[in-house]
């Protein structure tokens, strides 16, 4: 018997403590936050999406070489002689034409290992994170500013440099 | 009363009753049901220190709107093996058996859709059809869950009427009429003269049943929380367990009425509640209209009172469902049959010899 009365008489306080306990919360400031509207700021070293500034690309080729799931593509063409490419900001002399820069984000694992062995800095981290695609190959971002018939053009004017290149070299073995 | 107010205005019964009958969903079910259900978010939300839904219209206070919308424009489903006929009353049985309660609610001294001398019987008789839609649907649904869903709710709905009719009844008994707008109307002027708080008799009974009335009301509260399936009674639904209980199957509008039904019931316990205890429509600090000789006020701030006590105790009912766990059908059968008959009935003999001293 003094069990049963004591059960009701927890039963109740309980359920005041408790509602006591909500009714706090209710007017204690919520701790979310409207997300697409208001974000929380992101750590300094945050690794998010890359970026190459291309105006300061070489095409050395080394970040595709660093990254360990290869998700970094770079084809180059050697340009002509008398091509001027201009120079990187830190006084590099570009020597290649980069036909070809994707980088596939669906690959990639962002660790930025990338980002280290580039000589001129022109690949690094930005605190871009949302991109998300429905189509998996929207994921494949084209970094190379030349447009695919100055593409073309290169790849054209560097075939036909080097042809001549071998016709002068087996004039000149022939008439030795 | 609305009725013959309106009877004498077109002359037509049929005009008269079919308004008297429409005006409580209009004027007030379908608001009330958009209102309540924002709040019921809103409420969850700060609760669990969230905002709840921010982004329709200013804080979100559209939210129910489009989602009544939403509710209009999906595909009505039915699978193959329901029992089609029972599938589609059943919706519609338990929302009339919820709607039909608000007929004897009185919202103000003119708002009364009936003024039925069995006022109270009839409400406690009527919403026993919720019992029938919910098992038609449980049954028709022709699910395992749906069914265990709807034979946990009538088996919880029939334990915990007991408790509420027996205190209830011990109103009744005091009081003498099961009428609600009498009984509404016997609590008039101040606070201090709710049934909650003795009555309105000033004698030595009042102060002796004071402390039996708040154990009633108590008593009251727990078993009609449970009638309406909510937290922590909320076994028939019960998300973790049973998806979500006899209306896992139904979409769309069907499904909407099942909503809307049970935002009805929840208004119509604590109306419920507060006919019989906390004065019904009457105001606790006396009326602004009779200060200012202003007749037609008043019965608007009946209906303010009446809505505002209501909302408060739907209010309460949403704190309870964030502030505790779901109980087990044990726990469940255990609390009405152990605790909750024993003392509304101990509570019934003591308040019926109390009157009669």
């Amino acid at each position: 018997m003094r069990a049963y009365f004591n059960n009701i008489f927890t039963a109740l306080i309980t359920i005041f403590v408790g509602m006591k306990v909500t009714l706090r919360h209710l007017f204690t400031p919520s701790v979310t936050i409207q997300y697409p509207d208001v974000k929380l700021p992101l750590p300094e070293r945050e690794r998010n999406r890359l970026y190459v500034n291309m105006d300061d690309c070489i095409g050395c080729d080394q970040c595709a070489r660093a990254c360990p799931v290869n998700c970094i593509e770079i084809e180059t063409v050697k340009s002509l002689p008398g091509e001027d490419l201009g120079k990187t900001s830190n006084g590099k002399k570009k020597a290649l034409w980069v036909t070809k820069f994707t980088i596939d984000f669906a690959k990639c694992c962002y660790c930025q290992l990338c980002v280290f062995p580039c000589p001129t800095e022109c690949i690094y981290m930005t605190d871009v994170y949302e991109f998300s695609e429905y189509d998996r190959n929207n994921l494949i971002y084209d970094f190379a500013t030349l447009t695919p018939q100055e593409r073309q053009e290169k790849i054209e004017n560097f075939r036909k440099f080097s042809e001549e290149k071998e016709k002068q070299k087996a004039k000149t073995d022939k008439s030795e | 009363m609305i009725y013959d107010f309106l009877n004498d205005l077109t002359g037509s019964p049929f005009i008269a009753g079919t308004i008297t009958a429409l005006l409580p969903l209009f004027a007030f079910i379908l608001p009330f049901a958009l209102f309540a259900v924002l709040l019921e978010r809103k409420v969850a939300g700060h609760m669990q220190d969230r905002l709840g839904p921010m982004r329709v219209g200013y804080h979100g206070i559209l939210q129910t709107v489009a989602d009544i919308i939403k509710l209009i424009q999906k595909e009505d489903i039915i699978a193959r093996n329901n029992d089609k006929l029972l599938f589609n009353i059943a919706p519609v049985l338990t929302f009339a058996g919820s709607y039909a309660a608000f007929a004897a609610i009185p919202f103000s001294s003119v708002f009364l859709g009936a003024n039925i001398d069995l006022g109270i019987f009839y409400i406690i008789a009527v919403t026993g059809l919720v019992v029938a839609g919910i098992l038609m649907a449980g049954w028709a649904s022709n699910n395992k869950y749906s069914l265990l869903g709807a034979m946990r709710s009538a088996a919880q709905i029939i334990s915990y009427e007991i408790p509420t009719i027996l205190v209830v009844l011990s109103v009744v008994m005091l009081t003498g009429t099961m009428s609600l707008y009498d009984l509404s109307e016997s609590q008039s002027s101040y606070f201090w003269n709710w049934y909650l708080l003795g009555g309105p008799e000033f004698e030595i009974q009042k102060f002796l049943l004071i402390p039996f009335m708040l154990i009633g009301f108590l008593i009251i509260y727990i078993s009609t929380l449970a009638e309406v399936n909510r937290t922590p009674f909320d076994i028939p639904e019960a998300e973790s367990e049973l998806v979500s209980g006899y209306h896992t199957e139904y979409s769309g509008m069907k499904f909407a009425m099942f909503f809307l039904a049970e935002y009805a019931n929840m208004f119509a316990v604590s109306a419920i509640l507060v006919a019989l205890f906390l004065g019904g429509y009457q105001s606790p600090f006396g009326y602004l209209g009779n200060l200012l000789n202003i007749n037609w006020l008043i019965p608007l701030e009946q209906f303010f009172w009446f809505t505002f006590k209501g909302i408060f105790f739907v209010f309460v009912q949403m704190w309870l469902r964030w502030t505790l766990p779901r109980l087990r059908v044990d726990q469940l059968m255990a609390a009405s049959w152990k605790y909750l008959i024993p003392i509304a009935f101990f509570n019934l003999l003591i308040i019926g010899i109390i009157s009669i001293l």
